[in-house]
Formats: C-alpha cells, sequence, structure tokens
C-alpha cells in the first residue's frame, strides 16, 4: 500500500484510540455506545458509496439487506426448538455443534440456533437474495433501478411488519451477544454485546470492522476491478466495447455491498440485542443514499466521515422528531448545491454556484 | 479476419442495412463510406454486437459472433472507438487507458480488495503498457489529467490508445477524423497507417474522403443501406454510381 493510503488509515486508528480514552478520562464513557452504533451505519454507507459512487448505480434497498441480515440472525438465535427437538432435521443440526441449549430469563429451556452460524447463515441469506433480485434489475439504469430497488425494500419492510415469526412491529428482542474469537493465547475473548461491561471492547469490534471494511474497499478501487468499475460509471457502452463484463461487475458489486449491509446489520442487532421494522423501513434506505451523497459519492473518506458524524449526531437525538426530516433536507440540498459532497465545499464556490443556479 | 455475409437490419419498416456483404482482409485497412443516413454507423454497431441483426451473418476470426455480446468480441480481439467520443467521467487518460487493458488481465475482487503481491506485477505491466501506448499517441504528458477535461483532439487519441490497450486484432474505428482540423486528420491518416503496420487489422467509418482515399486499401460504399460499390481508392473514385450517389450529392451542395 502506498503511503499516502496508509496515513489517513492510521491517523484513523489514532483518533479511535484517543476518543476510547478520552471517554474513560472524562467518564462520558456513555458517547461510545452511539459511537459504536455509528460504526456499523458507517459500514452499510461505505458499501453503498462503492456502488453508488464508484459503479454508478443507486439502490435505494440497501436497509432491507441490512434488515434481512439483523432479523435472520436475530430470529435464529432466539427462537426456541425445544419443541422441535425430535425432529430429524433440528437432531442432525444439533449434531453438527450448530444449536445451543441456553435458558431464558424465566428459567424455561431454550434450544436455538447458535450465533456463529446463524450470523453466517444470515449473511449468505442476503448474498442469495441480492444475486436473484441483482440479475434482473441491474438490466435498469437510473430513475428505473431506483424504483426497483425501493419497491424491493418497501417488501421486504411490509414481511418484517406482518411476520409473526419476525416480530410483527415489536420486532425481535433477548438476541444474545456472541463470542466472536475466543480467548486464546492470553488474549481475552471479544464478545459482540450492549452489556455495559462489554462497552470499550465492542466500540473496538465496530471501528476495527469499519476500518478493515474501509481498507478492503480503498484498496478495491484502486486496482483493476476498481478501475473497471468507475469504467462502467463513466460510459457502460464503451467499457463493454473494450471488454468489461459490465453486467456480471454490477452484480459482484451490487452483492458486494449488500453483504456489508448485512454485516452491519447483524452486528448491530446482536450488539443491541434486537431489531424492529424501523430498521427496514424506506426511510433508512433514503438517509443511507443522503450520507453517500452528502460524504460526495465517489469519496469513500467524504462518505465515511459524514456518515459516521450525521448518525452520531441523529444518535445522539440531536435533529429531534425532526430526524427523518433532516436527512431529507440534506439530501436535497447537497443535490443543489454540493452534487460533489458537503466536504467539497470551498465557500467561493458555493455562490458561484449559487449565482449560476439564480441566472439559468 | 471479419465477413459479412447478407446482413440485414430492419427498424420496423426501415431497412437500415440491407443485404450487405464484404470481408475485411488480415492487415488491411477498410473504409466504409456513404451519405449521412446510409447505415454506416447501424453497420458498426451490428459488427460490433450494440445491435441484433434481423438476418444474415458476421463472421470474425472464423467465429459466427451474433448474439455475442461486446465484451465477448472484445476478448476475441475487436475493440472500438466511438464517433461522439465516450471517455470515463473523473478517471484520467492513464487510468482511461488501463481500463483498456481489463480483458489482458486477471485480478479479481478478492484480490484487488486485499492488494495481494501476486496482483503487484501485474499492475506494473498494465501500467507500462498504458503508458507506452500514452507515448505512441504522443499524449504521455497528459496522462494525469482527467480525460475528459482534454482538448477533442488529445481525447480522440485517449479513446484510440484504450482500444490499442485491449490488443486487438481488428480495430473499428467510427469517424476517427470528425471534428478534427485538416492537420489533426492528417495526423490521424499518419496514425491508423502506423496501427496498420503493427499488424492490427482496421475498419473504418468516415465522411472525410480525403482521410479515406489516402489510406484505405480497400473502401465500401453504402447507400440507404445498400453496399453500391466495393474496391479500391482509385476504382471507387472513378465509379459512375458512387459519382453519382456520393460524390454528385457533395458538388450539388
Amino acid at each position: 500500500m502506498k503511503f499516502s493510503k496508509i496515513l489517513p488509515i492510521a491517523v484513523l486508528v489514532v483518533l479511535v484510540i484517543a476518543i476510547q480514552l478520552l471517554t474513560r478520562a472524562t467518564e462520558t464513557t456513555y458517547y461510545l455506545t452511539q459511537l459504536t452504533m455509528s460504526a456499523y451505519y458507517a459500514l452499510v454507507v461505505i458499501g453503498l458509496s462503492v456502488l453508488m459512487g464508484y459503479a454508478g448505480q443507486i439502490s435505494l434497498g440497501h436497509a432491507a439487506f441490512f434488515a434481512i441480515g439483523g432479523y435472520l440472525s436475530a430470529a435464529l438465535t432466539t427462537h426456541n426448538l425445544v419443541a422441535l427437538q425430535d425432529n430429524p432435521l433440528v437432531q442432525q443440526l444439533g449434531s453438527l455443534g450448530i444449536l445451543v441449549y441456553g435458558q431464558d430469563m424465566y428459567g424455561e429451556q431454550l434450544l436455538t440456533v447458535a450465533p456463529w452460524p446463524a450470523c453466517l447463515f444470515a449473511v449468505l441469506v442476503v448474498a442469495l437474495i441480492a444475486v436473484i433480485l441483482g440479475v434482473p434489475v441491474l438490466k435498469l439504469k437510473g430513475h428505473y433501478l431506483a424504483m426497483a430497488t425501493l419497491g424491493f425494500g418497501i417488501i421486504i419492510f411490509r414481511i418484517a411488519l406482518a411476520t409473526e415469526y419476525f416480530g410483527e412491529a415489536d420486532g425481535i428482542s433477548e438476541v444474545p451477544g456472541f463470542v466472536l474469537l475466543p480467548a486464546f493465547a492470553g488474549l481475552p475473548a471479544l464478545t459482540v454485546s450492549g452489556d455495559f461491561g462489554h462497552r470499550a471492547e465492542n466500540y473496538y469490534i465496530a471501528w476495527a470492522m469499519l476500518i478493515i471494511g474501509m481498507v478492503l474497499l480503498l484498496n478495491l478501487i484502486d486496482s483493476r476491478v476498481g478501475r473497471a468499475l468507475r469504467s462502467i460509471h463513466g460510459s457502460e457502452e464503451a467499457a463493454e466495447a473494450i471488454g468489461v463484463n459490465t453486467a456480471r461487475l454490477k452484480l459482484s458489486v451490487f452483492v458486494l455491498s449488500a453483504v456489508f449491509a448485512a454485516l452491519a446489520g447483524v452486528f448491530l442487532t446482536h450488539y443491541n440485542g434486537g431489531i424492529g421494522p424501523s430498521e427496514a423501513s424506506v426511510m433508512k434506505s433514503v438517509r443511507y443514499v443522503a450520507l453517500v451523497a452528502v460524504g460526495g459519492m465517489a469519496n469513500l473518506w467524504g462518505v465515511l466521515i459524514m456518515g459516521v458524524t450525521l448518525t452520531f449526531l441523529s444518535l445522539r437525538g440531536v435533529f429531534g422528531s425532526y430526524d427523518d426530516a433532516v436527512f431529507g433536507g440534506i439530501l436535497i440540498l447537497v443535490m443543489l448545491f454540493a452534487p460533489d459532497g458537503i466536504l467539497s465545499i470551498r465557500g467561493k464556490a458555493l455562490f458561484a454556484r449559487l449565482k449560476k443556479n439564480n441566472n439559468a | 479476419m471479419l465477413e459479412l455475409n447478407g446482413v440485414h437490419k430492419r427498424f420496423g419498416g426501415l431497412h437500415a442495412v440491407d443485404d450487405v456483404s464484404f470481408t475485411v482482409q488480415p492487415g488491411t485497412i477498410k473504409a466504409v463510406i456513404g451519405p449521412n443516413g446510409a447505415g454506416k454507423t447501424t453497420l458498426f454497431n451490428l459488427i460490433a454486437g450494440n445491435l441484433p441483426l434481423s438476418s444474415g451473418s458476421i463472421h470474425f476470426r472464423g467465429r459466427e459472433i451474433q448474439g455475442w455480446k461486446p465484451h465477448q468480441t472484445a476478448a476475441l480481439g475487436m475493440s472500438r472507438t466511438f464517433q461522439n467520443i465516450k471517455l470515463f467521467h473523473a478517471m484520467t487518460a492513464l487510468e482511461t487507458v488501463m481500463v483498456g487493458r481489463h480483458i489482458r488481465s486477471r485480478a479479481g475482487f478478492v484480490a484487488g480488495m486485499l492488494h495481494l503481491p501476486r496482483t503487484w506485477k501485474e499492475e506494473r505491466e498494465i501500467r507500462t503498457r498504458s503508458m507506452e501506448l500514452l507515448e505512441l499517441l504522443e499524449i504521455a504528458e497528459y496522462a494525469d489529467t482527467e480525460a475528459t477535461s482534454l482538448a477533442f483532439g488529445q481525447q480522440r487519441a485517449v479513446e484510440l490508445a484504450r482500444a490499442l490497450a485491449t490488443e486487438p486484432k481488428l480495430l473499428l474505428l467510427d469517424e476517427p477524423a470528425a471534428g478534427l482540423n485538416i492537420y489533426e486528420t492528417a495526423e490521424v491518416a499518419r496514425l491508423i497507417t502506423r496501427i496498420r503496420d503493427m499488424g492490427i487489422t482496421v475498419l473504418l467509418v468516415e465522411h472525410d474522403m480525403s482521410l479515406v482515399m489516402d489510406i484505405s486499401d480497400e473502401i465500401v460504399v453504402l447507400s440507404f443501406g445498400c453496399k453500391i460499390a466495393e474496391g479500391e481508392p482509385l476504382a471507387i473514385q472513378q465509379n459512375p454510381e458512387v459519382i453519382k450517389i456520393y460524390l454528385g450529392e457533395e458538388e450539388a451542395a
């Protein structure tokens, strides 16, 4: 990796550690909770940035991928299979070590899918759904693609809201935390969980995920495949004419960004201990698109910074009950005044643009 | 190299290309000319795989390419430029040409995300080859300039470099001199001859008669979708039918 690429990553790592130490010193560790959640949401947004900003394919259905991941993992790890334990399939799964026994808060015996296989299954299902959805809809362009993915998002939202298995309007709660890495060679175990005792640990897990995701995507856009993705954005016809298999690449990047969303959904659900239908709502998808836009579309760092900042403010309740309205407003303002993202704005340029728009 | 047999394309009731047959011999420059609306660009899109044939067949390097996607014919060694230049927004001239190396390199998603050591050599090779092409086309000094912000003639050169980067056997040039002045056109002529001398077969569609007459080994004349003449430049210039339909029209104007 080039130095110019490593430097910002190193700065981010230092910043992440500094913030944790600062919150400990000032006894404001409660901030870590929102910072953890912001990191997971930012993971969705940087994945979407590669799809939208670099490959030029819009998706208004990414909240659905996030929600499918979270919901599946939540449902599998909470639904009691004790009544089915004589079923041969359940027994087979048990013998493979995929099921675990536990107890609920009333002392009843529980038999559920273990978190690790559940998470893996959830992410794989999302990847599969992304393929099945992507093959037909990625033939569409622009508004038509936006509408098709929007339709998908609405369907998933209604399914989450109406299915008993997924807890209808209440969603799923009491989702267990899970051991990401067992204790090994003197290092403590890493557990994804919202318990107060795990606060700092989860802050680091979330940010490690985000930073690793960031490094992977930064590498990707600066590679053979990344150049091809950007060429599709520039001119699909020309890209195809020089041998880029545009249909397959679009599908691959769609699946990749869906997997990023699913991972975020899975981890955040186990961290929060539950998930509700609002995570699948269309407004959430619009919010992700707004965050990609405000960060500058094809600017991974801009998208990460704006994604974390605005999500953090939103989670802190700064926008009050106008939360969704704020993100809608951001989308309009960015499109009008800063199509290259907030961070690209220079005062003068803004005025020049305003003047030009007035003249037009 | 390329063989068209009774190629036919209908748009509703319009016969845009009507029963056109000709072959392009390896190592030659062949030009397709004709007045506006003669079906030249349609013919090009049929060959490049951007449009399906209504009937007839096209063989490229001995393979029937009917129904192939453009990226598949590109992999077999066909590359093209566009009449209205199609460059990639937000990519430098060098990066644009590097995309042309796509089918001649292999690194996939995972290798790209991890920047695996085995991709380094390939990346270096892609970069050097692309840089060589920019030098060949005398635009190496603009390597790090955004391609879409270059002057028109330079943009054409970037497009040509990108097409050459795919190591084509057959290069399709759609009006390579469109929008160029007389000096730039002469430059393009020199360049196309040089490309032919590199062993690349060239098929071009062109309005500019001086360019076509100077460099072509053979010319096909289209009018209203039909082939009305085919032969060497001199023979075409003297063909009464061609003079009537094509050159005569220019005189009248």
